[in-house]
């Protein structure tokens, strides 16, 4: 922008307002600022449409397959057919395997998070392997994490636990539900444990010395002022990551999916049908392509509402909190 | 008030309670305090009268606000820092091995220069003190509540709503929460750190005479930037400089005839 002083031009165009007008206007056209506005504008739009363009599909496809009867209804051993299936088993597994995760994945994320935030000495050595071990944990590919789940849970911890309940046959020492839920409790960790740290960060440090000042021990003021503080944000790590576990299918092929069961997953120590890989094997084993495609949409059209819904329950759950923060605390 | 909790603090409180007026309750011997290698605050030594107000005064970093949280043992909170010297209060230093810390901290209230509301009910953040020291029936906290903030004068303003948040009240308001907050739990000292630096004329008015209220009870220290203020509410003025006590007297002293040329020249507005 052309810069002119009041001084410069006052004195001069006193009462001519046409002057005062044009000395603002730009003299030229700045081609650079129209370019990169416009890139960063259509560089938004491309993402946009890529997400319109797989929404758009998936639901117009899968739309007239989704019926109460699919989404009911535990198939036959033949699933490739569109008049008998379902992926009621399917539901159950991803959901099921996605809560224990939480379940795991929240309480261990929280604590990490704490001990790193409140407690390590923000330049000592050993904050400083954690933290870069929690960087690197988020960037291991997730069939690492699968392979990891099957040595780690199912071989060693799993057989180890059969040996030790004098268990005959392997009960926990095979692939099962809750050996998928916790190797994607730790493939999500670093997502929690991020989002926790950040929102423990965010918290005004005169809130902590009000406390202390008070005669609380820190333990005390992390329980009764800290923690509900930063609630709403360590649900944000939540929903993230049930966002991310509720898709992957690498992390759980070893350690607990399963092509074909005859009925719900009911233990911990069962195996299970998941969205995801059905939605592999559909793809990829159907005998008659044509015939399997409007399920296969529909499968993946279930996934996504299944996501979508899990994220909205947490989503009005952490409102609900945020509301009464803000009320009461 | 005080003198109920004395005993627990000092064996010896016979003789601190019936001591004539201007035996010292605060006693900082040779105080040095480092950040690391730097050194914050030199060679110390002040001897603080109970139910007093002492006024710390000085130019910004001159080390007042560090001292200040000496006395509460805050700056434990901070790395690295390292406290040369003996603090004593009612005859026990502070910062022996024994000292149980949140038995410290129960007994030094302090106020901060932001005032910092729990986000929690009006209640809730008097309560909150009380409930740490085991006050639970509700008709102790009840009754507790509402005898602090009538003593810091918030009674009248929030009667009808103290169960609404905290965070609704005025930033004058919030600070003399914050004072019934740390009045609550029955200190002896009360440290005050530039506790009306944020408020307005009016609101600073109520602070101050809130203040001269509290020293009926409570030994008040008090850290301000403000020439006035130390005039009107303290009794003792000490004047810090650069990590030093440069001077030490009654109020009316340091302010009419001090006997240091750079007091002298903080005091009439020359510097700093």
């Amino acid at each position: 922008m052309n810069t002119v002083t009041p001084g410069q031009y006052l004195p001069e165009t006193a009462g001519d307002t046409t002057r005062i007008t044009r000395s603002f206007r730009a003299e030229r056209f700045d081609f650079w600022s129209f370019f990169f506005s416009g890139l960063t504008g259509l560089a938004t739009l491309f993402i946009l449409g890529i997400l319109a363009t797989i929404l758009l599909n998936i639901i117009v496809n899968g739309w007239s397959a989704i019926s109460w009867h699919f989404v009911s209804t535990i198939p036959k051993k033949d699933f490739f057919d569109a008049n008998t299936t379902g992926v009621l088993p399917m539901i159950v597994g991803t959901a099921f395997r996605v809560i224990v995760m939480t379940i795991f994945v929240i309480p261990v994320g929280v604590i990490t998070a704490i001990y790193l935030t409140e407690y390590a000495a923000n330049t000592s050595i050993i904050t400083r392997i954690i933290r870069a071990a929690v960087n690197n944990l988020a960037g291991v590919p997730s069939i690492v994490f699968g392979l990891f789940g099957l040595g780690f849970f199912i071989n060693f911890v799993g057989k180890n636990l059969d040996k030790l309940l004098h268990n005959t046959d392997a009960v926990w020492g095979q692939p099962a539900l809750i050996w998928a839920s916790l190797t994607l409790a730790v493939m999500t960790l670093p997502v929690v444990i991020v989002a926790t740290e950040e929102s423990l960060k965010a918290i005004p440090p005169g809130l902590r010395e009000a406390s202390l000042a008070l005669g609380a021990t820190k333990l005390e003021t992390i329980l009764k002022i800290v923690l509900p503080q930063a609630l709403p944000g360590i649900m944000t790590g939540g929903i993230l990551a049930v966002s991310r576990a509720a898709g992957e299918v690498a992390p759980i092929l070893f350690t607990g999916v399963a092509y074909y069961m005859a009925s719900l997953p009911g233990h911990l120590s069962d195996q299970f049908m998941d969205l995801g890989y059905h939605i592999f094997v559909l793809s990829t084993q159907s005998p008659n392509i044509e015939q399997t495609r409007p399920i296969l949409y529909a499968t993946v059209l279930t996934l996504l509402m299944l996501t979508f819904a899990l994220n909205i329950v947490a989503i009005l759950i952490r409102a609900r909190v945020r509301k009464k923060l803000r009320a009461l605390g | 008030m005080a003198e109920i909790l004395i005993p627990k603090l000092a064996p010896q409180a016979t003789a601190a309670t019936t001591a004539p007026a201007g035996a010292p309750f605060i006693e900082i011997e040779d105080v040095s305090l480092f950040y690391g290698a730097s050194k914050a605050l030199k060679n110390i030594s002040l001897k603080l009268e109970e139910k007093v107000v002492t006024a710390f005064i000085g130019p910004s970093g001159c080390g007042k606000s560090t001292l200040l949280r000496c006395l509460n043992r805050m700056n434990d909170l901070i790395d690295n820092v390292r406290i040369d010297g003996a603090i004593k209060i009612g005859g026990h230093d502070i910062y022996a091995s024994d000292v149980d810390v949140i038995e410290l901290r129960k007994r030094v209230g302090m106020v901060f220069q932001k005032s910092n509301p729990f986000p929690k009910s009006i209640y809730e953040n008097v309560a909150y003190g009380l409930r740490l020291h085991g006050v639970k029936a509700k008709s102790d906290l009840d009754g507790r509540i509402e005898e602090c903030l009538r003593a810091s004068a918030l009674w009248d303003e929030v009667k009808d709503r103290l169960h609404s948040s905290a965070l609704g009240l005025s930033g004058g308001q919030q600070q003399r929460l914050c004072i019934a907050r740390a009045i609550a739990i029955k200190p002896e000292v009360i440290l005050m750190d530039e506790p009306a630096s944020a408020l307005d004329p009016i609101a600073t008015a109520r602070i101050e005479d809130l203040i001269l209220d509290l020293k009926k009870e409570f030994t008040i220290v008090i850290v301000t930037h403000n020439m006035q203020q130390a005039a009107r509410i303290s009794d003792q003025t000490a004047f810090f400089y650069i990590g030093e006590l440069v001077e030490f007297g009654p109020t009316t002293k340091i302010f009419t005839n001090p006997s240091q040329k750079r007091t002298e020249d903080y005091v009439s507005g020359r510097f700093g």
